[in-house]
């Protein structure tokens, strides 16, 4: 197991190394002069001339990527164009917030979608079925940023229950971790539904049920466990997904989030913010991944023994 | 067969019918069944696939699985309880306790991520007055009955071979010391030096603690070895049934007679195989009359159009073919002359 976890690690590099060289490539082959755009529109060319200079922005690109790798080994990441603050501080002051979003709505997600799930498949073509499935096709459906606007519309605006962006104590979290929630909520009672109805139909549950075992332990003991495999890939790569991708809901709360810096830093070509957070983004769905993987050597002892 | 009510039968089939009901389609997968059986006593169900034997096996589990499946009607006569009428809760405490069964498939019989110690503990968790450590200690007796070392009982099922996971099977089968073993195809999936070994392990416990025990198989030399009765089934029926020796040497049923005539003999010439010519009926649209009529070599007009009722000698060989009649029963003789007559005319 240590040996597995720590090959995973060792290939983390080359994944790293192959992000940070494309986003640099294109982050410098796009227009626009980041020495003049921290001048501003109006700066003297000479100004301008001098600042690139300074900046090593006339060094070969080679020689540049070479720089930025071997600063960030040590943790420098560079200044912001736009702000001028450290952009490893920054990330590590937001990427709370964003961490605390993505966990709880992948908490909602797998309340809501495990058993909902289950219920679906034990009940196959009941009416709680149905109306599960249409639920969750609702959504997987809908748009993030249209159920964030509509959520802030009934509770925010109508109601006055709560606060519609910004962090604001906890009652700030419960809209944008709802939004987020419901998307992945739909996906995994999807899935649970059919590993589950695939898992109920093997022998070993016709087994367990010639033991004499109740049937609510055949379901969540027997069937369950082996049912949780492709529900925990798609609670991994959900989560993974809520850490970087969160972009719209946490626009649409205005969230002081690590994506929606990202984002604002692409629109201001700001590239050591965009490079930074793109590792950053990277380095954290490679570890959630790398942490569903160890997972499922927990739920599967086939799987273990593989990693040995 | 049928129509004794021996008091010192374990068990007592009487009419089953199972149906699967899928799109308004009605498929008929066990009719019209009885058997009986006596403690301590083996009966070998023998037919091709999908005759119906998992079908009557599970039927008298109640495991069924439904939808599609569903008992119709029939009585399950088990130490004097009937097991149709009984509660789901009475049938839990008779799974795997009183009647346990064994599965055709031992590589998808066992749950791939429970430990086999844990899975023969359960069921002597469920069903007896023990602690935990008491039924592990338990769990690990019953592997080293089955010749497994009680050490493996934290291993999981994909570090055993397919033989031993039979064994395995075979141990949380026997470990509550059911009165009743239904094995549904247990050596089939296994290869041949395996069977004979995992079928000796099976007798030699049967013989043990006196087991009473349903085998369904294709292999008629394993019914020979290991059986006291045999009943023979074809499309959902039991065709023929009685004592190994009477059913052996006084073969009546044409199908029975073909299924032995395909089991090729070493010791003639001949280099052809001898089957039983055509094929199964479809279960959802079976042939009038006797269901074996249209692949039946004796079968006259009257096959189609008469169903045979079953025929049972004073020894208890019953046959369901209208041209096997025993003297015996003249009386119905005498019906079915009358019958030939008006199918004739």
């Amino acid at each position: 197991m240590h040996k597995f976890i720590f090959k995973r690690l060792i290939l983390l590099v080359p994944v790293l190394l192959g992000v940070s060289l494309l986003v640099f490539a294109i982050m410098s082959f796009t227009p626009g002069d980041p020495a003049q755009l921290i001048l501003g529109e109006n700066a003297p060319a000479p100004a301008v001339e001098a600042l690139r200079e300074e900046m090593g922005l006339n060094d070969p690109f080679i020689m540049r990527y070479a720089n930025f790798v071997g600063n960030a080994v040590t943790g420098d990441m560079g200044r912001s164009y736009t702000t001028g603050r450290e952009v490893a501080t920054e990330i590590f002051d937001r990427f709370p917030n964003t961490l605390i979003l993505a966990a709880l709505g992948t908490i909602i997600a797998i309340v809501i979608g495990v058993p909902v799930g289950i219920l679906s498949a034990t009940r196959q073509y009941s009416w709680i079925d149905s109306s599960s499935m249409i639920m969750a096709l609702l959504g997987v459906s809908m748009p993030n940023f249209w159920l964030g606007l509509m959520l802030i519309l009934v509770f925010s605006v109508t109601l006055g229950w709560l606060p519609s962006g910004g962090f604001m104590g906890w009652s700030s979290l419960i809209l944008p971790a709802l939004t987020l929630g419901t998307g992945s909520a739909a996906i995994i009672t999807r899935m649970t539904r059919s590993s589950m109805l695939e898992v109920i139909r093997q022998d070993y549950i016709r087994t367990a049920r010639a033991k004499g075992v109740a049937e609510n332990v055949v379901i969540n003991k027997h069937a369950l466990k082996n049912a949780l495999i492709p529900v925990i890939t798609v609670v991994g790569l959900q989560f993974g997904y809520l850490l970087g991708g969160a972009v719209l809901t946490e626009t649409v709360y205005s969230w002081p989030g690590v994506g929606r810096m990202m984002v604002d830093a692409i629109r201001q070509k700001d590239s050591p913010t965009v490079l930074a957070t793109v590792v950053f983004l990277a380095t954290t769905f490679s570890l959630v991944n790398l942490s569903v993987d160890i997972l499922y050597g927990f739920v599967d002892p086939r799987i273990k023994s593989q990693y040995a | 067969m049928n129509k004794t009510h021996d008091t010192d039968n374990l068990l007592t089939v009487e009419d089953l019918n199972i149906v699967y009901e899928a799109d308004g389609e009605v498929t008929k997968a066990v009719s019209g069944l009885s058997l009986s059986l006596k403690k301590g006593e083996t009966l070998g169900l023998i037919g091709e696939t999908g005759a119906g034997k998992t079908t009557t096996a599970l039927g008298l589990m109640r495991l069924v699985p439904n939808p599609p499946g569903r008992v119709v009607s029939g009585k399950v006569m088990y130490e004097g309880q009937d097991l149709m009428q009984a509660t789901e809760d009475e049938m839990r405490g008779i799974r795997g306790n009183k009647i346990s069964m064994i599965f055709q498939d031992p590589m998808t019989s066992l749950n791939p991520v429970m430990t086999v110690g844990d899975q023969i503990s359960e069921v002597i968790m469920i069903h007896q007055d023990v602690t935990k450590a008491e039924s592990v200690e338990k769990s690990k007796e019953m592997l080293e009955l089955v010749g497994i070392p009680g050490a493996r009982a934290g291993d999981f099922p994909h570090q055993f071979s397919g033989g031993m996971k039979q064994r395995v099977v075979i141990a949380i089968a026997l470990a509550c010391n059911p009165n009743l073993l239904i094995a549904d195809e247990p050596t089939t999936a296994l290869d041949v030096t395996i069977q004979a070994q995992v079928l000796d392990l099976m007798k030699e416990l049967k013989d043990k603690y006196n087991t009473a025990m349903i085998m369904i198989t294709h292999d008629l030399g394993v019914v020979a070895q290991v059986c006291d009765k045999v009943a023979i089934m074809y499309a959902g029926e039991i065709v023929e049934s009685g004592a190994i020796r009477d059913v052996y040497e006084n073969t009546q049923h044409p199908y029975t007679k073909g299924l032995f005539g395909s089991i090729p003999n070493l010791d003639s010439d001949e280099d052809r195989l001898n089957p039983i010519k055509g094929l199964m009926p479809d279960p959802t649209n079976l042939p009038s009359g006797c269901r074996f009529h249209p692949r039946c070599p004796d079968a006259t007009a009257i096959c189609a159009k008469v169903k045979p009722e079953p025929v049972i000698t004073e020894s208890g060989h019953m046959s369901r073919c209208l041209n096997s009649l025993p003297a015996a029963l003249d009386e119905r003789q005498d019906d079915v002359q009358e019958l030939k007559m008006v199918a004739g005319a």
